[in-house]
C-alpha cells in the first residue's frame, strides 16, 4: 500500500505516530519522481502482515528537507545515504559524514586526556570484509566507536536499473553474497507481486528449503567465528565442519554452495538434485552433531564467560530502533517475517514464535541462533516431507511476466530482513531499492560497547553476524 | 576442556588428501561455462544471436566461432539451459585457474600461447624463491561476502591449508601471497595498492572469484573498476561466482610452484 503527503513534516508525524503505535520504521530512500527533477522521498513501515510505502515528493530544485533522524533515530545511516546520493541536506541530522562516498576524517566524538583513535581497517587481521572500525579509546575501554563503511561500495543499487528481471536476480543474489536466498526471495516476492503471480506449492517449498540451509549456514559461521576469537581450536574446527556439510548439501541441491541459481520470479529453476527421502536422511545425518557441539560449546564456560553482559544492546533502543533478526530477537524484539508477513510455504509449515530474550547481550544473541537453527531443521523437514508427497508434479517455474508497476518484496534472511522495493516498467527495472538487514542493524554497533573493551571486539562484532556487501552496496 | 579433546576425534580425519588424491567433490563441481558446439547447433527461433544470452557479456561469436570469457561468467547457467548444443558446464573446482587474463577465453585466442607463456616464465621465476611455504594476505576489495567464506573454508579442517604449508598473515610486510576479492570498489584501491606495495618481493597477487577477474556483473558499475586488473599486477586469474575452495586452493598452489597449472605436480 503506497500513500503520498503534500508536505514532509506531515509524512514525517504520521510516521513517527505509526511507529509510536508499534508499526516498525523498515526503511527510507530517494529517487527521481516519475516525472521531472524532483525528488521523491519513500519511507517503509512494517506494519502486521505487510510493508507500507509513505511518500513525499520534494518541491523541484529544493536543495533539502527536514530530518526524520531527531524523531526516528533508526533514519540516521538512510539520510546520510540520500545526502551522499542526492546532495539533499537533511535539516537537523546529528551528523551528516559521507556513508558511501569517501569522506575526510571524522572529528573524535570523545575528547579527554589521553584518547586516541585506533583505526582499524579497511584491511583487517584475517580474511575479512573491507570496513574501517575507528575506535576511540583510552587504552582499554571504548567509549565510541565510529564505522566507515564506504570502501567497498559497488554501485549496486544503480546497477539493477534497466536490466531484466531474470539479470536483475543474479543481481540481487549478489548483493549480499552469504544471503543469496533471500536476496533473491525478496527480489522476486516484489516483481511477482506486480505480476500478481502465485508460485506453486512445490516452488514454495524448496525455496524454504534454501532459504533454512543457508540460515543454519550463516548461524554456523557466527559460530565459527566466535569460537575463533575465544581459541576454541577444537570447537572452531568443528563448527567448521558442520557449516561446510551444510554447504556442500547446497551444492548437491542445486550446484552452487549459496544457494545460487535456484530462485527466479515465478518460483524456482528446478527440484533439488536430491530427492525428499535423501534429504531427510541427509538432514538427520547434520542435525545430530550440530546439536550435540552446539550444546557442548554452550556449556564451555570459559567460551561462555566471553559473551555473557558483552556488547549488550537495551530492549528499549531494540524496539526502538526496529532491529532486526537475531540482534533484536535476543533484546526482546522479535519482528520475523516468517511470522509477521509470512510468504511461500511458512504459513502452511507451522513455525513457532521463538522463545523471549531480554540480555541483549552477545550471549542471547548466539542463543537465538541456535534456536533459530533447531526451527530450521524442523521446517527443512516438514518441508521435504511436503515435497516429497503429490508435489513432485507440480510445475517449478509458472509464468511470471509482469507489467509496468512497483511493489516492495521481503525476505527473512539470516541476519534479519531483506526489503526490495522495485519499480517495473515493460519488464525492465526502472528502480530497484535494496535494504539488507546488515545495513539497518549495522550502525547498532555504535551503540554497544558500553563498558566493553577492546578484547571484546571480535566477539560483539561476530555476533552481530552482518556483511559489509550489505551495507555499503 | 576434556569434552572438546573427545569431539575432535569423534569424525577421525575429515580432511581431504587433494592434491595427493583425488577429490570426488573437487571433480563433481559445476565451473564456468564452457563451448561444446557450433555456433547454429540445436539453433530454435529463440535466442539465436548467442551474445546476447550472456548477462555480463562473456560469449563473444566471431568469424562462426563461439567463444564464452570464463572470466566474465557468474555461472548462472542460462546459456547451458537456453542453448545445450553449444554451451555446457566445465567440470571439476580446479579448472579455470589461468595465468594470463586472456587464457580464460576458451576456444583459445591465436595470441593467447604467447602471454601465457611469458607469464609462466615471469611466475616461475618468483615461485622458486618462494619454496613452497607461503604466508598469505587477503584484500577485499568490493566483494559480495562469499569469496571471503570460501577463503575461510580452507582453513577449516576439510581443506586444512595449513598442511600444504600455507598460512594466512595479519600484516604484508609478512606475506608472499596476495588474494584479492571483489569487483575493484573504487573505495578499495589505495587500500588495496598500499597492501601490495608493502609486501616483500617476491610476491605473487592472485585475482578470486569471477568479480576479481572482470567486475561480473559490476563490470559497469560507476563505483568499481571492474577487476582488480587495474589496481594491482595479477599473477594468476580466477573465475567462479564464487569459485569453489578448491579452486581457490588449486590457485594457491600454482603461486607456490607445487602444482602447475594443467593440473601437474610440479617436482
Amino acid at each position: 500500500m503506497t500513500m503520498t503527503q503534500p508536505d514532509v513534516l506531515g509524512l514525517w508525524k504520521e510516521l513517527e505516530a505509526r511507529v509510536a503505535a508499534g508499526d516498525r520504521f523498515a526503511g527510507l530512500f530517494a529517487s527521481f519522481a516519475t516525472q521531472g527533477h524532483a525528488v521523491t522521498l519513500s519511507a517503509h513501515v512494517a506494519t502486521a502482515g505487510d510493508v507500507d510505502t509513505m511518500e513525499v515528493t520534494l518541491p523541484p530544485g529544493a536543495a533539502g528537507y527536514p530530518a526524520l533522524t531527531p524523531l526516528i533515530g533508526a533514519a540516521f545511516w538512510y539520510e546520510r545515504v540520500i545526502h551522499d546520493q542526492f546532495g539533499l541536506v537533511p535539516e537537523g541530522h546529528p551528523r551528516l559524514a559521507p556513508l558511501l562516498r569517501p569522506g575526510y576524517p571524522l572529528p573524535r566524538h570523545v575528547e579527554g586526556y589521553g584518547l586516541f583513535t585506533i583505526p582499524h581497517g579497511p584491511v583487517r587481521s584475517g580474511v575479512m570484509e573491507s570496513i574501517e572500525y575507528l575506535v576511540e579509546t583510552p587504552g582499554e575501554a571504548i567509549p565510541h566507536l565510529n564505522m566507515r563503511v564506504f570502501y567497498k561500495h559497488r554501485g549496486v543499487e544503480s546497477r539493477f536499473t534497466g536490466l531484466t528481471l531474470s539479470d536483475g536476480v543474479l543481481l540481487a543474489e549478489r548483493t549480499e553474497g552469504i544471503a543469496s536466498v533471500a536476496h533473491a526471495l525478496a527480489f522476486c516476492h516484489a516483481a511477482e507481486r506486480v505480476a500478481g503471480c502465485e508460485v506453486s506449492p512445490a516452488a514454495a517449498l524448496v525455496r524454504v528449503l534454501h532459504a533454512e540451509l543457508e540460515r543454519i549456514a550463516n548461524h554456523l559461521d557466527v559460530a565459527v567465528r566466535l569460537a575463533d576469537a575465544a581459541g576454541l581450536a577444537v570447537a572452531t574446527a568443528r563448527m567448521a565442519l558442520h557449516k561446510e556439510r551444510v554447504m556442500r548439501l547446497v551444492s548437491r541441491m542445486c550446484g552452487s554452495r549459496f544457494g545460487r541459481g535456484v530462485v527466479v520470479p515465478g518460483g524456482v529453476t528446478a527440484l533439488p538434485g536430491l530427492s525428499p527421502a535423501e534429504l531427510s536422511a541427509e538432514l538427520d545425518k547434520l542435525s545430530r552433531p550440530i546439536a550435540a557441539d552446539a550444546a557442548a560449546l554452550m556449556a564451555t564456560s570459559s567460551f561462555l564467560d566471553r559473551l555473557r553482559g558483552t556488547g549488550p544492546l537495551t530492549p528499549a533502543r531494540a524496539r526502538q530502533h526496529g532491529a532486526l533478526g537475531p540482534i533484536g530477537k535476543a533484546a526482546g524484539f522479535a519482528d520475523d517475517d516468517r511470522l509477521a508477513r509470512p510468504y511461500d510455504a511458512y504459513s502452511s509449515l507451522g513455525l513457532e514464535p521463538g522463545r523471549a530474550h531480554a540480555a541483549g547481550d552477545a550471549l542471547a544473541r548466539l542463543r537465538v541462533r541456535w534456536e533459530e537453527v533447531d526451527s530450521s531443521f524442523g521446517l527443512l523437514r516438514r518441508a521435504a516431507d511436503d515435497l516429497s508427497a503429490e508435489r513432485a508434479a507440480d510445475p517449478p517455474l509458472v509464468p511470471c511476466e509482469p507489467p509496468s508497476g512497483r511493489a516492495v518484496g521481503w525476505a527473512e534472511a539470516p541476519q534479519g530482513e531483506v526489503l526490495y522495493d522495485v519499480s517495473l516498467q515493460e519488464g525492465r527495472i526502472v528502480r530497484c531499492h535494496p535494504r539488507s538487514a546488515s545495513f539497518h542493524n549495522l550502525v547498532l554497533m555504535h551503540e554497544v560497547f558500553a563498558g566493553d573493551i577492546l578484547t571484546d571486539f571480535p566477539f560483539i562484532e561476530a555476533s552481530f553476524g552482518l556483511s559489509v556487501a550489505g551495507v555499503a552496496l | 576442556m576434556s569434552v572438546w579433546v573427545l569431539r575432535g576425534l569423534r569424525d577421525g580425519v575429515v580432511t581431504t588428501r587433494w592434491p595427493a588424491k583425488p577429490d570426488a567433490y573437487d571433480d563433481a563441481w559445476r565451473g564456468p561455462a564452457q563451448v561444446t558446439g557450433p555456433a547454429d547447433q540445436g539453433s530454435t527461433d529463440r535466442h539465436n544471436d548467442l551474445t546476447d544470452l550472456c548477462p555480463t557479456g562473456a560469449i563473444t561469436v566471431a568469424d562462426g566461432t563461439v567463444r564464452v570469457d570464463q572470466g566474465r561468467c557468474i555461472l548462472c547457467g542460462r546459456c547451458v539451459t537456453e542453448r545445450p548444443g553449444v554451451f555446457a558446464w566445465s567440470q571439476g573446482a580446479t579448472g579455470p585457474a589461468a595465468l594470463a587474463r586472456e587464457q580464460l577465453i576458451i576456444p583459445e585466442l591465436p595470441e593467447t600461447d604467447a602471454a601465457v607463456q611469458a607469464a609462466r616464465a615471469r611466475l616461475a621465476e618468483r615461485t622458486r624463491a618462494l619454496r613452497r611455504s607461503v604466508h598469505v594476505r587477503h584484500v577485499d576489495a568490493g566483494s559480495d561476502g562469499s569469496e571471503e567464506w570460501e577463503i575461510q573454508a580452507l582453513l577449516g579442517p576439510v581443506y586444512d591449508v595449513h598442511r600444504l604449508g600455507v598460512f594466512i598473515t595479519a600484516s604484508p610486510r609478512h606475506a608472499d601471497v596476495l588474494l584479492v576479492t571483489g569487483a575493484g570498489a573504487h573505495g578499495m584501491s589505495v587500500p588495496l595498492r598500499t597492501t601490495y606495495d608493502g609486501m616483500p618481493h617476491p610476491r605473487v597477487v592472485i585475482a578470486i572469484g569471477t568479480d576479481a577477474v572482470s567486475g561480473g556483473l559490476l563490470a559497469d558499475s560507476e563505483a568499481t573498476t571492474g577487476g582488480v586488473g587495474a589496481t594491482v599486477p595479477v599473477d594468476i586469474w580466477l573465475a567462479g561466482s564464487p569459485p569453489s575452495p578448491f579452486g581457490i586452493l588449486n590457485a594457491l598452489l600454482i603461486a607456490v610452484g607445487y602444482l602447475t597449472p594443467e593440473g601437474r605436480r610440479s617436482r
